[in-house]
């Protein structure tokens, strides 16, 4: 029934809870799939057979009607997240062999509320990326291609294999993490809605660490519903991540009453970028005259500090990767290259284990915390970032949400912006200033480019406000009514 | 900011990385890329601004000081490189 993989994980629900078909059936749609979809790269391990069990006993439950908020709904589960028994890599040379012994937080209320699990999907090598390219599994293809053309395209990163499966409908839903952009990014390449929620809202606990303070995890699937559904399933306290915020969940998916009159819709002045494309910016007004048509009021922020994002954040977090890596040293786990002493040992492990990415990111990193820098860079970015997140504050006494273009472009080329590592940052222009401040984000796809790709709006909401920014995101998703498919998905 | 070669060795040797001395001048020129681009942040002035370590004003929770658990042995040595008696085996590190 390959039917089932075009439904949304709402309708997916609602169907096995009507009994239209079993939770059996779903998944193995879904695996086919999965197999239908392996052009993509888009997954590093597949998983059927723990699949076919779990939704054998999602279908045991819900004959009893004792069916669990998820059961038998088929997720993709990005690479980042040990998830026990099952291979888990990072992406990385390094981690080769590493069959974690205990379950992500994340992972496990996953499974607790009955998903399923596809396989762990591939990614930018330790979530250091915006193209999904920097993988020791080779890259992950767009589905999406240019109109006319036939070069591959990169769905985005680092999330770039949850994203490209959930456009190809290889999973009705996966998890992403989102440091500086790697869900909200490929969300917008891939034509699928993605969020990072409140920094603290979901645990970091058995999610392979990149940056502390900016890693947060957050779901990806076709419909801003669906992302409430994910989210209220993944979020919660755990005791377990020291910087896990006890907060209450609320029920994401009621929030999605569709009425956001009287909303005030701050436009930030400064998103408006040099070299930003003539049809993103006429996005963004579309973005503004569908809210304002549906009872909202826009109104001009200013965020004085935003082309500060960017560098600040390209100290910020080399830095606390460089101390997050010091751990892949050969000794406990992966790859282990010999060495005459033990330092040799370590470094001969780390340069063949780590990517080029990862290693330029750990030696900048190291660079700015070594003695003599620390004040010049990681202080100074550290007192810049308290004026990004002030700017937030502020700009929240005059608006309840933010919008924004998500992304200076629509999806490039496998290939391109590899020469200069900084043209590839700058794909974060949009995302990474919401990422310092600790902000909630989504993107959603809102329109296709002149080439026929999709193009993102990203909302940003204040911290722990969730639930305005999935209302809002609601409303525009109605609006924009966007429900083009990509050239190679399931079924082409 | 110019990083010079002997530079990115002492980094890379921080970093417990190594990087063959034909590869020194390279990442060098790329790292200074890397750190000319940073360098903007300087026209910020952040007199009196606070260094921000933390996102969301929370406090760290305290726990009840109680054995909890601990993984177990086998646990912790199945995917190691090299081990033997349940230890993890390495170069000698004394001399």
């Amino acid at each position: 029934m390959a039917g089932l993989a075009d439904l949304t994980l709402a309708e997916a629900r609602d169907g096995l809870r009507n009994k239209d078909f079993s939770a059996l059936e779903l998944a193995e749609a879904e695996i086919t799939a999965v197999e239908a979809a392996r052009g993509l790269n888009a997954f590093i391990t597949e998983t059927p057979e723990r699949a076919l069990a779990q939704a054998q006993r999602s279908d045991a439950r819900l004959a009893k009607g004792e069916g669990l908020a998820l059961d038998g709904l088929p997720l993709a589960i990005k690479d980042l997240f040990c998830t026990e028994g099952t291979l888990t890599t990072a992406a990385s040379h390094i981690l080769d062999g590493f069959t974690p012994r205990y379950e992500s937080t994340v992972t496990a209320k996953l499974w607790a509320a009955g998903a399923v699990m596809l396989g762990k999907t591939n990614l930018d090598e330790f979530a250091m990326g915006s193209s999904s390219t920097q993988s020791h599994y080779g890259p992950v293809e767009n589905p999406w291609r240019k109109a006319g053309e036939d070069r591959p395209l990169v769905p985005g990163g680092s999330s770039g294999g949850s994203a490209a499966a959930v456009a190809a409908r290889a999973g009705l839903g996966a998890t992403g993490t989102d440091t500086g952009g790697s869900i909200r990014q490929p969300a917008s390449f891939c034509g699928v809605v993605g969020m990072k929620p409140t920094y603290g809202r979901c645990s970091r606990f058995g999610i392979v660490a990149f940056a502390s303070s900016l890693d947060q995890a957050g779901p990806f699937a076709r419909t801003v519903r669906d992302c409430a559904i994910l989210l209220g399933a993944m979020a919660g306290y755990d005791p377990r991540d020291s910087t896990s915020a006890d907060v209450e969940v609320p029920d994401f998916e009621a929030a999605l009453s569709g009425d956001v009159r009287g909303l005030k819709v701050g436009i930030p002045d400064e998103y408006r970028v040099d070299g930003m494309g003539g049809e993103i910016e006429k996005l963004w007004r579309q973005g503004i005259d569908w809210l304002e048509g549906a009872g909202a009021e826009t109104v001009e922020i200013s965020l004085p500090h935003t082309r500060y994002a960017l560098p600040c954040y390209y100290i910020l977090a080399p830095a606390e990767a460089s101390a997050n890596l010091a751990r892949y040293d050969g000794v406990r786990y992966g790859l282990r290259v010999p060495g005459d002493s033990i330092d040799e040992m370590y470094e001969n492990t780390r340069a063949e284990g780590f990517g080029q990415e990862v290693k330029r990111r750990v030696l900048i990193g190291t660079y700015v915390l070594s003695a003599g820098y620390y004040d010049a860079y990681y202080l100074k970015a550290q007192r810049v970032r308290t004026l990004i997140s002030r700017d937030f504050t502020e700009a929240f006494e005059k608006a309840d949400v933010i919008l924004t273009p998500t992304t200076p472009s629509a999806a490039f080329a496998v290939g391109e912006k590899m020469d200069d590592p900084i043209a590839m940052y700058l794909n974060d222009v949009f995302t990474v200033p919401a990422s310092l401040a600790g902000l909630p984000g989504i993107s959603l796809p809102a329109g296709l480019s002149e080439a026929g790709l999709p193009l993102g709006l990203q909302l940003i909401g204040r911290a722990f406000d969730e639930e305005t920014v999935l209302r809002t995101a609601g409303v525009l998703e109605d609006a924009a009514a966007f429900d083009a498919r990509p050239g190679r998905g399931v079924g082409e | 900011m110019s990083l010079d070669k002997a530079t990115v060795a002492k980094i890379a040797r921080l970093a417990r990385i190594k990087v063959p001395d034909d590869d020194l001048a390279a990442l060098a020129g790329e790292l200074s890329n890397i750190l000319d681009w940073i360098e903007q942040l300087n026209e910020v002035d952040t007199r009196d601004v606070p260094p921000m370590t933390h996102v969301a004003a929370m406090k760290l929770k305290w726990r009840q000081d109680e054995v909890t658990g601990a993984a177990p042995r086998d646990d912790v040595i199945a995917d190691a490189p090299e081990e033997r008696d349940g230890f993890f085996t390495v170069p000698k590190v004394l001399e």
